[in-house]
């Protein structure tokens, strides 16, 4: 959920400088970030039963672990984000996709803080996934790979946390599946996060959301070139089956509005309806060229998984029905931010974390934040998240006695 | 919880009412106000009394500038969000010139009650000499420097005098520990034990309640 809604209107992006498939899959199994390799003897335990090792962890930091070892922030990425949150993308040589949030300055300061990003458990950017080489065949795991949940993904980010030497994260920050995740750390490994930001995110996946994900995997694999997963061994991409995913979740992360607003009826580079199936509309040419700039530097496989760990997501039947018993004892500080026009985790989601967390008497900040750009608004130029985002930090960094 | 009233005069300047409410608060304990506002209270109380303060705030960019001030407070409603609040979870739950604008100030003096183990409430005093001779002499709705709109204008919709209020508190089976009226300029009143003339003389009061069943 990188998208970032700038086309200007009337002249859609034509695909910039191609990027090349190789270099992705290199990035897969040997990516230009950092990593780190857990061996054979410290094997994952999935929440599905199974046991997963060796597992490489690809990420990247920006600023200096203070000599308290006080101030490191992790950021979560989002279904089709990854590491490289902050600097040139290897792939696609694009900005990092959370500029505006992370950088010296910036609301989460690296001149100030340690800021971590792992690609998640399942992901293709470095981190063991479906794209991975499976040890045990010596060819891409493919549908071999175990499902994932996003207990699993956190779990593989304590190792990394763990191995980083981090006693406990000043905060976690994430949005849409990163708020998951930031909801799992608080949830599952309390003692280690101070603070918590959960934005534009669910404590569980709806019924309408996986329905989304469905339409989204049924695409892929009704693609001839997905080949039964195995398109790695049959040197093919299921180009049009993820292009069409991608198209169809990339409109939930949008609103009517936006949409309206951008692209109204307008016509793509034409000046009458041509009478047939070309992407008349200027929205049209928006989205197919978000579903090809997608598939230059996405594996399909992962998108299956990923999004199957979103379905599987649901916090409270871990702890008994009661979302409340999830955060049970908590001491972090909490900052849950919606935003009005997201109808994929609307801000009725939000409020239920937010009651739950009232529940157990927590440390609680919640904000609304009226915007008309859906979803993604959490990647956009939002002077409100920033600044809420900020005196939030500042006043958990001044209670932490981080200079 | 609509609009609260604005009765500081200067700005910068601290609330009559938060003045009084800050003499009431014990040191270093948990604060819970509720119609938060721009969080003067809340400030006020954590750079006096070092307490764990939170608040809860109806307006989106009123709860947008607590939060971006380091203050923390939901967005959320007096009369729908206190329910989920456990029993006695703070030491003290304020609610300063709001109640008269909640849609049920009897429910929500019930949540304050239970949540916090003392209640705090200030509220303009209807009952005041000069709001009744408006009344008396006008035949018309009063309207003061600290009742400043019209009725039709006006978000609140539950407004009561000193005697009223009293009559509220022995309703839900709680008790007074502490009463104050004031002026609309944050003069204390010298009269404490009579409410009758609190409530003849005083524009706005302080209530400090404890149900008395805990």
């Amino acid at each position: 959920m990188e998208s970032h809604f700038v086309v200007p209107s009337g002249e859609a992006r034509q695909s910039r400088a191609s990027v090349d498939p190789a270099q992705r899959l290199r990035e897969a199994s040997r990516p230009s970030s950092e990593v780190l390799v857990l061996p054979e003897s410290e094997p994952l335990h999935l929440d599905g039963g199974q046991l997963l090792a060796p597992v490489q962890i690809a990420y990247k930091t920006w600023g200096a672990l203070n000599a308290e070892r006080s101030n490191a922030i992790l950021v979560c990425h989002a279904l089709t984000g990854d590491q490289y949150v902050v600097g040139e993308h290897p792939v696609t040589g694009k900005a990092g996709w959370w500029e505006t949030l992370v950088g010296p300055g910036k609301p989460i300061d690296t001149n100030r803080f340690f800021v971590i990003c792992a690609n998640i458990l399942g992901g293709c950017m470095g981190t063991t996934g479906p794209a991975s080489i499976n040890p045990k065949t010596g060819r891409p795991y493919g549908l071999d790979f175990p499902v994932i949940t996003i207990g699993d993904m956190v779990q593989a980010q304590v190792r990394l946390i763990d191995h980083l030497g981090i006693p406990e994260l000043f905060s976690v920050i994430g949005g849409s599946m990163g708020g998951m995740q930031v909801l799992e750390w608080a949830a599952r490994h309390k003692e280690r996060v101070f603070s918590a930001i959960p934005i534009a995110t669910a404590a569980l996946h709806s019924s309408q959301n996986i329905a989304f994900h469905e339409v989204g995997r049924q695409a892929v694999m009704a693609d001839p070139d997905w080949c039964g997963g195995n398109y790695h061994a049959a040197g093919k991409v299921p180009r049009n089956g993820l292009a069409v995913a991608r198209m169809a979740a990339h409109i939930t992360y949008l609103s009517e509005d936006a949409l309206h607003e951008k692209f109204g009826r307008n016509l793509q580079n034409r000046a009458e309806r041509t009478f047939s199936f070309d992407a008349d509309f200027q929205v049209e040419s928006y989205l197919r060229h978000q579903g090809s700039t997608f598939v230059d530097r996405f594996d399909a496989n992962s998108y299956l998984y990923i999004t199957r760990a979103m379905d599987y997501y649901d916090l409270a039947a871990e702890h008994g029905q009661v979302l409340a018993s999830a955060f049970a004892g908590t001491r972090t500080r909490f900052f849950v931010v919606s935003f009005s026009s997201d109808w994929l985790y609307p801000t009725r989601e939000s409020r239920k974390i937010v009651h739950a967390l009232n529940a157990v008497a927590a440390n609680v900040s919640f904000v609304e934040i009226q915007s008309n750009k859906g979803h993604d608004a959490f990647l956009l130029e939002e002077p409100e998240l920033f600044a809420t985002v900020r005196g939030f930090v500042d006043s958990a960094a001044q209670r932490r006695g981080i200079a | 919880m609509a609009e609260t009233i604005h009765s500081s005069a200067h700005p910068g300047a601290h609330r009559a009412d938060h003045l009084f409410i800050a003499e009431m608060v014990t040191p270093g304990s948990r604060v819970l106000d509720v119609g938060c506002g721009d969080g003067a209270l809340l400030q006020l109380l954590m750079d006096t009394k070092a307490v764990d303060g939170r608040g809860i705030e109806l307006s989106r960019e009123r709860v947008s500038a607590c939060v971006a001030r380091g203050l923390s407070v939901i967005q959320g409603d007096a009369d729908r969000d206190l329910d989920d609040y456990p029993d006695r979870a703070f030491d003290y739950a304020v609610l300063s010139l709001t109640i008269q604008a909640t849609r049920y100030p009897r429910e929500v003096l019930l949540n304050l009650l239970r949540i916090g183990r003392r209640a705090i409430v200030s509220f303009p005093n209807f009952g005041h000499w000069g709001i009744r001779a408006q009344l008396l002499f006008t035949g018309r709705m009063p309207v003061t420097p600290n009742l400043p709109d019209s009725w039709y204008a006006s978000p609140n919709a539950h407004l009561c005098t000193i005697k009223d209020f009293t009559d509220l508190v022995q309703h839900v089976d709680a008790e007074v520990e502490e009463a104050v009226a004031f002026s609309a300029r944050g003069k204390k009143l010298p009269i404490r034990n009579s409410r009758s003339a609190q409530n003849l003389f005083g524009e706005k009061a302080v209530f400090l309640l404890r149900h008395r069943t805990q």
